[in-house]
């Protein structure tokens, strides 16, 4: 019981890690202003990159870099589209979410003609799993030793920076002066704009913060978690990253929390998969996969209270001429 | 002159688009003194200080701070000449503490920690050097407005400014909260700071400045010493005519009350009370002025009584009948219905729809009317007609009834509003911040309209939060404080007593010995 626990806490773990990524990588752009609907959209476009270059390089750095230049090189075009052009933010997430659908699985198909997937990746191509010292000696120790050797040692190096990027978001948000200009420019560009500040700039740097996280977040389902690019892979993963940061309040913290559940549901969802539970029988697998999208719903619709976004977030911002 | 001027312009201009908004503009401002820069709204005076503060561009002419000549590209130019600015709204982050809002922008380095040390010590020695006491872990959104405003003058302080521009800084405070500013101001003339001061408060220009200079249509039109000017003489180099400051009226003869309110109360969206059991009534021919500082339930009284927010509890009488306001479903169109007119306090918001034609606008909220209609289709005709006659009769400029109200001046648009809502021929008329962002012509002129409404023995509920309009034209006076009515005066109420009643302090006899 004990054991199936861990299991399911590791499969957790490994679950959360994307939509945490995406959740941390929307926060940079929504603290700033800029609302992000196209997280999924550069999540795709990442895995893409990423399992593209490491099965030609043969090398996960490569590979996740790739990952990381797509979707920065889509956060951009948000940026020039919303920030620049003071375009609706919606419109321009919806429209790179169509494109990098349309464009990973024609490109997917032309370069590799396997119906829009990557091949197998090679050796070297894919992050592999990281064990801690000593994981293998105290795995029998009780209690202890499973959570060592399952929880905390075994994942691969991506899941690692995902759970550190938390304390590290925290910490650039609330004790730099980038975060402080951040939090401020998403509350009220006008302020930051009258103290000098350029406002541009700051988005930009908030848009491409975000792109980066989201490569990681691709790459992750691609060359980590997966062997492979598969068409539409990240399956509204960058919505109910999005869904996440809402309920997390636009929190750090709350956001890792907020994933973690989301991980958790979908782990037992797995795990219940022609199980039957005693005097219920046999629950529909759709019943666990629908949970974390009705969870949010419930819970966004009045019991965490109100979600208070930041407040110049989807407003872009035009000096005013009095 | 033998000293530096601290800012000196030389022939500024500026145009947007066909709009010439600075039209060679000179200026020369003394070190150490209050300088005050008055006009009408659109006079100029708000885009000439954001030339200063490097917020816009001039076309052309020089820009000399301290008798060196500069070119100020951004604010963060502006700044490192020592220039600081008050917007007229506040450039704050509502959701930051005093502290982090006056590191913004002025970090010192990457990490927050240092610049934060050195702001709270910072802050404690200007506290005590110019009097500006504020607690730097308050968040903004906690605090009233003058002390945010409080916060404003801080920032420049902090950044080492040397001018300080306040843009009509007085809009949002109390008298009370006024006059503490003044003497802020005053304080810092006094250790050498040059202050510039933008207002269309003629009182505050007499009141506090050394030197005065009056824009009018995008020209400097004067500079003078305050000493050696007048109210009128500037009122009239404002407008470029001599204007009435008082309203010209005989006294009021009321008859039957045409509006009386019981007992009402109105919660906000936020469970707040923010109307509370207000009692009081209007009779026909007279003008009832609610005089308060915004945001102590007035816009809130207004619009319940409009049918556009619901009551807790209360009744209404009004056109003959009594409605229970609490469980009433009347909205503003059925109120309109029992013949009261409602001008609202935003125009932009609630008055008007901007990319509408004049003539649409001239009757929306009566679109219904069945004279506007044949058949299922509008009647055009009927209503362009109508609309060239209120043009007409209110002067409104230029008298264009395809225009789309956004092309129209603020005192034009106001005008607009009060032509629908008059020419109805209300009973009963609700009047919000009537001049607002209006000038001083289209002012005389709402004001004279008023009063003939009066006259016409009509009933005038005005909202105001602007003194002198509330005692020019009001015949009764009610006060609003924290959602109640905390004191009734007669026409010749006098500023300082109103000005108490609006801050909540009342030590009149009236009250203490229960007469009324």
């Amino acid at each position: 019981m004990f054991e199936d626990f861990i299991l399911i806490l590791d499969s957790t773990v490994r679950l959360s890690t994307p939509l945490l990524l995406a959740c941390l990588a929307g926060l940079y752009s929504e603290r700033s202003g800029v609302v992000d609907i196209g997280l999924e959209g550069k999540m795709l476009g990442a895995a893409f990159g990423a399992g593209a270059v490491a099965y030609i390089t043969a090398n996960a750095w490569l590979g996740l870099l790739a990952g990381i230049g797509v979707s920065v090189a889509l956060g951009l075009l948000h940026g020039f589209a919303s920030i620049s052009n003071r375009g609706n933010q919606i419109v321009s997430g919806v429209a790179i979410n169509f494109l990098a659908a349309g464009l990973t699985a024609l490109l997917g198909q032309t370069w590799f003609r396997q119906g829009g997937r990557t091949p197998a990746l090679p050796e070297g191509g894919r992050f592999t799993d990281v064990t801690w010292p000593m994981a293998e000696q105290l795995r029998d120790v009780p209690v202890i030793g499973p959570i060592y050797a399952e929880l905390l040692s075994g994942h691969n190096i991506l899941v690692y920076a995902a759970f550190l990027a938390v304390p590290l978001t925290w910490w650039v948000l609330f004790r730099t002066r980038f975060g402080l200009r951040l939090r401020a420019v998403g509350e009220n560009p006008a302020a930051v704009d009258t103290a000098g500040i350029s406002v541009t700039w700051l988005r930009y740097r908030a848009v491409i913060a975000c792109g980066i996280l989201c490569g990681f977040a691709g790459a992750y389902l691609s060359i980590a978690q997966g062997a492979g690019f598969g068409v539409n892979m990240t399956a509204g993963k960058g919505f109910i990253a999005l869904a996440a940061l809402i309920f997390a309040k636009w929190r750090p913290a709350s956001a890792m929390l907020t994933c973690l559940l989301f991980g958790f549901l979908d782990a037992v969802a797995i795990r219940m998969q022609g199980q039957e539970l005693p005097g219920v029988g046999e629950i529909p697998v759709q019943f666990f996969q629908a949970l974390p999208y009705i969870l949010t719903v419930i819970l966004l619709a009045g019991f965490i209270g109100k979600a208070i976004p930041p407040k110049a977030a989807g407003i872009p911002y035009l000096k005013e001429r009095s | 002159m033998s000293e530096t001027p601290a800012i000196e312009l030389r022939k500024i201009n500026k145009r947007f688009g066909p709009v010439h908004a600075n039209k060679d503009i000179d200026l020369v401002v003394k070190k150490g003194s209050i300088h005050g820069i008055i006009g009408e709204n659109g006079a100029g005076k708000s885009t000439l200080m954001s030339i200063l503060y490097g917020f816009y561009h001039a076309d052309d002419g020089d820009i000399l701070i301290d008798g060196k000549k500069e070119t100020i590209p951004d604010s963060k130019a502006a700044i490192a000449m020592g220039i600081g600015m008050v917007h007229q709204h506040f450039m704050l982050v509502d959701n930051f503490s005093v502290l982090e809002n006056v590191v913004l922008g002025a970090e010192d380095s990457q990490l927050l920690a240092g610049g934060l040390f050195r702001a709270r010590s910072e802050l404690k020695r200007l506290e005590e050097e110019y009097e500006l006491r504020v607690d730097p872990d308050t968040l903004i959104e906690d605090l009233p407005v003058g002390l945010q405003q409080r916060v404003e003058i801080l920032k420049a302080l902090y950044r080492s400014a040397e001018i300080l521009i306040l843009d009509e800084p007085t809009g949002v405070l109390t008298p009370a909260e006024a006059d503490h500013l003044f003497k802020i101001l005053e304080v810092l003339r006094n250790e050498g700071k040059t202050v510039l001061l933008i207002t269309h408060k003629l009182r505050e220009i007499m009141a506090i400045t050394d030197t005065v200079s009056v824009m009018r249509r995008g020209e400097m039109v004067a500079t003078v010493e305050t000493k050696d000017t007048s109210m009128e003489q500037l009122a009239e180099l404002m407008v470029g005519r001599s204007v009435l400051l008082r309203v010209d009226k005989k006294p009021a003869e009321p008859k039957a009350p045409v509006m009386e309110v019981s007992n009402l109360t109105v919660t906000d969206s936020r469970g707040v009370q923010v109307v509370k059991d207000v009692s009081f009534s209007v009779r026909a021919g007279e003008i009832v002025g609610i005089a308060g500082v915004s945001g102590n339930g007035q816009s809130e009284l207004l619009e319940t009584l409009s049918g556009i927010r619901r009551a807790t509890t209360g009744t209404l009488k009004i056109h003959g009948e009594t409605i229970d306001l609490s469980t009433s479903t009347l909205d503003a169109a059925d109120m309109r219905g029992k013949s009261m007119g409602h001008v609202p306090e935003d125009r932009h918001r609630m008055g008007l729809i901007n990319s509408f034609t004049e003539y649409e606008n001239s009757i929306l909220g009566y679109h219904r009317d069945p004279a506007y209609s044949k058949g299922l289709l509008m009647d055009l005709a009927t209503i362009k007609k109508n609309a060239v006659a209120e043009i007409e009769k209110y002067d409104i400029r230029p008298p264009n009834p395809m225009l789309k109200t956004a092309n129209f001046s603020g005192g034009n648009q106001q005008k607009i509003v009060l032509a629908r809502e008059i020419e109805r021929d209300p009973e009963v008329l609700l009047v919000g911040q009537p001049t607002r962002g209006v000038d001083i012509g289209a002012i005389e002129f709402i004001h004279r309209r008023l009063v003939e409404l009066r006259d016409a023995e009509k009933g005038i509920l005005l909202v105001s939060v602007e003194l002198d309009e509330i005692r020019a034209l009001s015949d009764r006076v009610l006060v609003m404080f924290d959602g109640r009515i905390v004191g009734e005066r007669g026409a010749n109420a006098e500023e300082g007593d109103l000005g108490l009643l609006m801050a909540g302090v009342d030590n009149s006899p009236s009250v203490q010995g229960g007469m009324q």
